[in-house]
């Protein structure tokens, strides 16, 4: 007979006393939510319009790079406000789409120019490093931006594991593709699977991260569980999600993006205030939760750490 | 009354809405509220495009006479939140900076293509009296309302620059303006052809 041990049970599953005490308040504020839900559709979750930073876990990790008045972003607004279109293309589609995805067991191959190509169980792929608590910038092509605990490993730490060949110049990232279990990619939004690429040097640099959670916690599946990539000085859209395969090689990988739109998504895409977006500003940006836009950073405030790997090129060329 | 206090809803909600995300830190907009709100105004105002571009074809083949008094409310109510989209973007999104307004009408395309909606809808509104009819005559009030038509291309060419990727939604709005255009070009080529035969048959009867 299976018996449940009571560690099974997370601390974060327990109904505390005042959210208990609070359910008639929460049930009647999700009355009104219920009925703006019909006119709006991004109140779909009559829990998110309501919810309250009070609630949200405690942010933890060694700050990078951030400005003095950087504060990380809200839990909901972390986990409600996301691009990953293998779940549909609205902000809130992901956090819906996505409740059903099991991102485990889950298998990681790294391969290509290699001297030990393999393929992992995602625990083993994970167990050599120690994982770490990283608050980062984010800042999304589409002009807004984010403060955000990540907690991964060191993308270096995987590809020194693997032993890259003198030859290996780029990285190529693939997300799963699977359009049963990733509703989105049932239609040809972008060509799927989804494909990232850093060259070799960026993706050595200490700051790339795999990230496995948020604020503490396991990464949820509407932000690229189980793992994800995390490029802070690029736009957002760098940062690819549910990874399967990380691929050495020669030659500059396609990356998604800029398969769709070549003239808008360049390889490199490092966040950069004076290179616009063709079709709009990147000189600023709007940090969710905030009034007044504020000014966007080169590398997005990362330059002292990373300009270097850029000495010498045309950032608007290799935008 | 009953059509303009619900044409005044989606207002009254989006801009509810949006007040209280970015004042009260709710998020029924989501967690973006002036993105969210003025992309939702945007496309009520396609909405409302809509609906006076569908009041001549819904009389004609439905014989629905009682919309034509309708036709002006929902011209200027397409208008009115084509003024709020506009609004939005200007005070909330990009905060008056007139650099950037000026600097977003010179270059981005997108941008360009909504205001030239935004003018051409400036002498319908200010010829939208009784008055203007009479004063412009029928036949010239018409000819200029035609301008209408340029102003439900540009809206939903507009929507279609906009959009990052997934061009879903511009394409249903495209497909309902098609419609709505392909039946007065079906409409105006039949008077052309009856006009034609009438004008033989006259012919031949005096000769």
């Amino acid at each position: 007979m299976l018996i449940r041990r009571a560690a099974d049970i997370a601390s974060s599953e327990i109904t505390s006393e005042t959210h208990y005490v609070n359910r008639r308040d929460f049930l009647s504020a999700a009355g009104v939510a219920g009925f703006a839900a019909l006119a709006l559709p991004h109140a779909a979750f009559a829990s998110a319009a309501f919810a309250s930073a009070a609630q949200d876990p405690p942010p933890v990790g060694r700050p990078f790079g951030l400005q003095k008045d950087d504060k990380p972003t809200p839990w909901m607004d972390v986990t409600t406000y996301n691009n990953f279109y293998e779940f549909g293309t609205d902000k809130a589609d992901p956090a819906e789409n996505a409740k059903a995805f099991k991102a485990r067991p889950w298998t990681v191959a790294v391969e290509g120019l290699v001297k030990k190509p393999a393929s992992y169980q995602l625990e083993d792929f994970l167990k050599p490093s120690a994982i770490e608590d990283r608050i980062y910038r984010h800042r999304c092509v589409e002009a807004w931006s984010m403060i955000i605990p990540w907690r991964g490993i060191p993308l270096a730490d995987v590809l020194k594991r693997a032993e890259p060949l003198p030859g290996a110049t780029f990285v190529e990232f693939t997300t799963l593709f699977d359009p049963k279990r990733m509703p989105g990619q049932q239609r040809a939004v972008l060509q799927w699977p989804y494909t990232e690429g850093l060259r070799l040097d960026e993706a050595m640099h200490p700051l790339a991260l795999l990230a496995t959670g948020v604020y503490g916690r396991t990464l949820p599946n509407q932000n690229g569980a189980p793992i994800r990539l995390v490029v802070p000085w690029k736009y957002g859209f760098k940062g690819i999600k549910s990874i399967v395969k990380i691929r050495l090689t020669d030659r500059m990988p396609p990356t998604a993006w800029n398969i769709a739109a070549p003239s808008e998504y360049g390889f490199y895409s490092n966040v950069n205030p004076e290179v616009d977006h063709p079709r709009w500003s990147q000189a600023k940006e709007r940090r969710i939760g905030e009034f007044l836009k504020r000014p966007t950073l080169l590398f997005n405030g990362y330059a002292d750490q990373v300009a270097s790997l850029y000495s010498g090129m045309d950032l608007r060329k290799n935008y | 009354m009953l059509l303009i206090v619900a044409s005044c809803v989606p207002a009254a909600v989006g801009l509810g809405a949006m007040g209280s995300d970015i004042l009260g830190g709710t998020r029924f907009f989501g967690s973006n509220p002036i993105k969210e709100g003025e992309h939702f105004l945007g496309e009520w105002t396609l909405r409302f495009l809509v609906a006076t571009l569908a009041v001549t074809p819904l009389r004609a083949l439905l014989g629905w006479n009682w919309l034509a008094r309708h036709r002006r409310t929902m011209g200027l109510f397409a208008f009115s939140y084509l003024m709020l989209h506009w609004l939005t973007y200007a005070l909330l999104d990009v905060q008056l900076d007139w650099a950037d307004l000026i600097k977003d009408l010179m270059k981005r395309p997108y941008i360009m293509v909504g205001m030239g909606g935004l003018v051409l809808m400036v002498p319908l509104v200010l010829t939208s009296t009784r008055n203007s009819i009479r004063r412009l005559g029928g036949k010239r009030w018409n000819r200029v309302h035609q301008l209408v038509y340029a102003v439900g291309v540009l809206g939903v060419v507009h929507f279609w620059l906009a959009v990052k990727k997934d061009i879903e939604d511009p394409l249903i709005f495209a497909s309902i303006f098609v419609a709505l255009y392909a039946w007065r070009i079906w409409k105006w080529r039949q008077k052309r052809t009856m006009r034609a035969a009438a004008t033989r048959y006259l012919r031949r009867g005096t000769r």
